[in-house]
């Protein structure tokens, strides 16, 4: 191993590397520690040194198999298993299967005398000892310092720690060598002038009251690093290191879409609701509604039968669920068949970081296809603006990679003017809707818009939005010449437009009556006309028949007189008879 | 020096003080401080507990395993088992003064 800095080193094979297992340190190391090498953690009481040198011997033996030999100056190995074990870390049961050795070493002062030249070589041969016996790689010595506490001659002892170091490299082994932090130097001891590879630097920070541990890599001998303050936390299995930005943007992406539950609003981002696996942004100032939004997409989603967690901020899950119902949404069927699940913390608990593992843990554990906060701003309130950001930038990123739909909710102070965190935030989100109160006419609406949506064609209108028992409506908002109206305003512009409809009917129906009547009146004198008409007719036939019987008698008479005087006459004259009457009757 | 589990006992028991001393040294074999240690450490025996001392030279090269027992650290390492408590004295004993005080030698007398 210790040769290999003489290699001809390509750029791919560097250094070679050994992995901590630890989460995110392998990360910033780019592949863990440097192997063969003695690696320094340095930190003040309480930063977690031991821990994290027990976590990479740990995970050498259990997972990279790597034996290791923990040598243990200030904690004896009842303790040591005792503490780890509160970790998730089954060191006895290593120790039982031969995979790591504990050597405590305890040496109190009052107990040596010194008198005349010595050396350490007791220490190289028991770490020796530990060493071969199990063919160990890694190596921990914690804390090394309480030997300048326990030996008088601190000549002899950095020459003795010189030699050591030396040593350690030349048996091959990966050490891991905490030490406490000084006040003007890395350690309290100088330690760091032995180990020239890799320096770690822990760190324990109190900022508002919550506190939040640090660690950076101050130095990393050929090989690249990030050198930023990571955030780490301790967490139920074990040490997690956060790095801010996942190393790239290469998320996969999708094009499916996800229904937002709210009918107009989908048909605002083109019909079809937002795309799947995109983060989603939803502001507004109190009251407007943006927990609503939240709790409907929530709903959705789980109806589809997807799985949604919901971290609630602010309220409880079951005030959610109450409050969700008074306006319709049936939450709770969805809890019961664990479909969607609810995480309420308040941000005060505890410091940035432990949220955001909770939450990647919770994440983790229940693979939600959605996950809502709500609301994010509270939560970026527990730690500075920078640290707030880059924990959504991680959340996003996080979620992203698994392909996870998210919804924030950000509440907003003023009215109009956007908040500087906001503004920060919103880069990093895909679609960004607005829900704002407009006031007028002695009320308060509520409208909204979609201010973007990133890779779809999406309505740049406003929306009145509607919150009534039966849940979310939106409506178009008037929108006239004296601008916006919503609400009674709205409904009154309305009611005029339907009274002057109203109007023109029956304006129109007026008139059709009118064209009836005169219809009516026209076909009465066509009727009188025509009856007029009749009765003329009817006169000219009876005086018509009259004329002819005043003929027939005539005629009757004149031939009863021409019989009287010839006879001839009188066969004509019966014909002529009998053809006008069968005419008249 | 060889690896030499040296056992120096008193002809005679004349015992002045009844105790026996049980001395452990603690040595790696090869080095000169391990031999300065262990002829200093006889010769105050000699000269202070004759007759009454038992020295032990472990040599942590052919048993490491027993440094781990005397939480040894630095060689040559003396430690005092009886008369107790335990004592330790740390280095090639060249300071003689320091000897005396730290394996309370002059109580013995």
């Amino acid at each position: 191993m210790k040769n290999n800095g003489h290699k001809p080193a390509s750029p791919a094979t560097q250094l070679p590397k050994c992995p901590t297992g630890i989460q995110g340190l392998d990360e910033i190391t780019g592949g863990g520690l440097p192997r063969g090498r003695p690696t320094l953690v340095c930190g003040g009481a309480g930063c977690g040194k031991t821990l994290l040198a027990a976590e990479f011997l740990v995970r050498g033996a259990a997972q990279f198999g790597e034996p290791g030999v923990l040598m243990a100056f200030e904690e004896t190995e009842k303790e040591l298993k005792a503490n780890v074990a509160s970790l998730g870390f089954d060191l006895e049961g290593l120790v039982r299967r031969k995979k790591i050795v504990i050597d405590y070493v305890h040496i109190e002062r009052s107990d040596a005398q010194e008198s005349g030249e010595y050396d350490l070589e007791g220490l190289f041969v028991r770490l020796g000892h530990a060493i071969d016996s199990i063919g160990a790689k890694r190596v921990v010595l914690d804390t090394l310092e309480v030997l300048f506490a326990s030996l008088p001659n601190e000549a002899i002892l950095r020459s003795e720690l010189r030699r050591l170091f030396r040593w350690l490299k030349d048996k091959g082994v990966t050490a891991v060598i905490t030490a406490e932090r000084g006040r003007e130097s890395l350690t309290r001891h100088g330690l760091e002038e032995y180990v020239s590879d890799c320096v770690i630097v822990l760190d324990h920070r109190v900022n508002d009251q919550i506190a939040t541990r640090h660690l950076r890599v101050v130095k990393y001998r050929g090989a690249l690093h990030g050198t930023n303050e990571f955030p780490f936390l301790i967490g139920g299995e074990g040490i997690s290191v956060l790095p801010i930005t996942s190393l790239a943007l290469n998320h996969k992406v999708s094009a499916g879409r996800i229904a937002t539950g709210i009918h107009r609003l989908d048909a605002m981002l083109g019909g079809k609701g937002f795309f799947r696996g995109s983060s989603i942004l939803i502001t507004g100032t109190s009251g407007t509604g943006k927990t609503i939004i939240a709790a409907n997409f929530a709903q959705a989603a789980a109806r589809r039968g997807e799985r949604v967690l919901f971290f609630s901020f602010e309220e409880s899950p079951n005030q959610i669920i109450r409050n969700m119902h008074s306006i319709g949404l049936r939450l709770e069927p969805l809890v019961k068949r664990d479909l969607l699940r609810f995480h309420s913390a308040r941000p005060s608990l505890y410091g940035l970081e432990m949220h955001l593992a909770t939450m990647f843990r919770e994440i983790a554990t229940f693979k939600p296809h959605v996950v809502i906060i709500d609301p994010i701003t509270s939560l970026m309130d527990s730690g500075t603006e920078s640290e707030g950001k880059a924990m959504v930038t991680r959340l996003i990123d996080y979620l992203k990679a698994g392909q996870v739909t998210s919804l924030f909710t950000s509440l907003s102070q003023g009215a109009h003017q956007m908040q500087q965190n906001e503004t920060g935030m919103s880069s990093l989100m895909d679609a960004w809707v607005l829900l704002q109160d407009f006031e007028g006419n002695g009320e308060r609406n509520r409208v909204l818009y979609v201010l973007k949506a990133r890779g779809m064609a999406h309505s740049n209108q406003i929306r009145e939005f509607l919150i009534s028992d039966h849940g979310i409506d939106l409506v178009d908002a008037y929108i006239g010449v004296s601008g916006v109206l919503t609400g009674s305003a709205r409904v009154a512009q309305g009611d005029l437009e339907k009274a002057a409809v109203l109007a023109s009917q029956q304006e129109a129906a007026q008139l059709k009556r009118e064209v009836e009547r005169k219809r009516k009146a026209l076909d009465r004198q066509i009727g009188d006309l025509r009856s007029d008409y009749e009765g003329e007719a009817l006169e000219l036939r009876r005086i018509a028949e009259q004329v002819g019987t005043r003929t027939f008698v005539l005629g009757t008479e004149r031939a009863a007189s021409g019989l009287l005087r010839q006879a001839d006459t009188k066969a004509a004259a019966i014909t002529r008879v009998n053809h006008r009457n069968g005419k008249v009757s | 020096m060889k690896t030499k589990t040296a056992k120096q006992r008193a002809a005679a028991p004349p015992r002045r003080i009844a105790k026996l001393w049980q001395l452990r040294l603690y040595v790696m074999d090869t080095t000169a401080k391990s031999q300065t240690a262990f002829a200093n450490l006889k010769k105050f025996c000699e000269s202070h507990l004759k007759g009454r001392y038992h020295i032990t030279v472990i040599d942590l090269l052919k048993q490491p395993q027993l440094a781990k027992g005397d939480q040894i650290l630095a060689i040559p390492t003396v430690v005092r088992k009886l008369p107790k408590p335990v004592r330790t004295i740390i280095g090639n004993l060249s300071d003689t003064a320091r000897v005396l005080v730290g394996l309370d030698l002059r109580a013995a007398d």
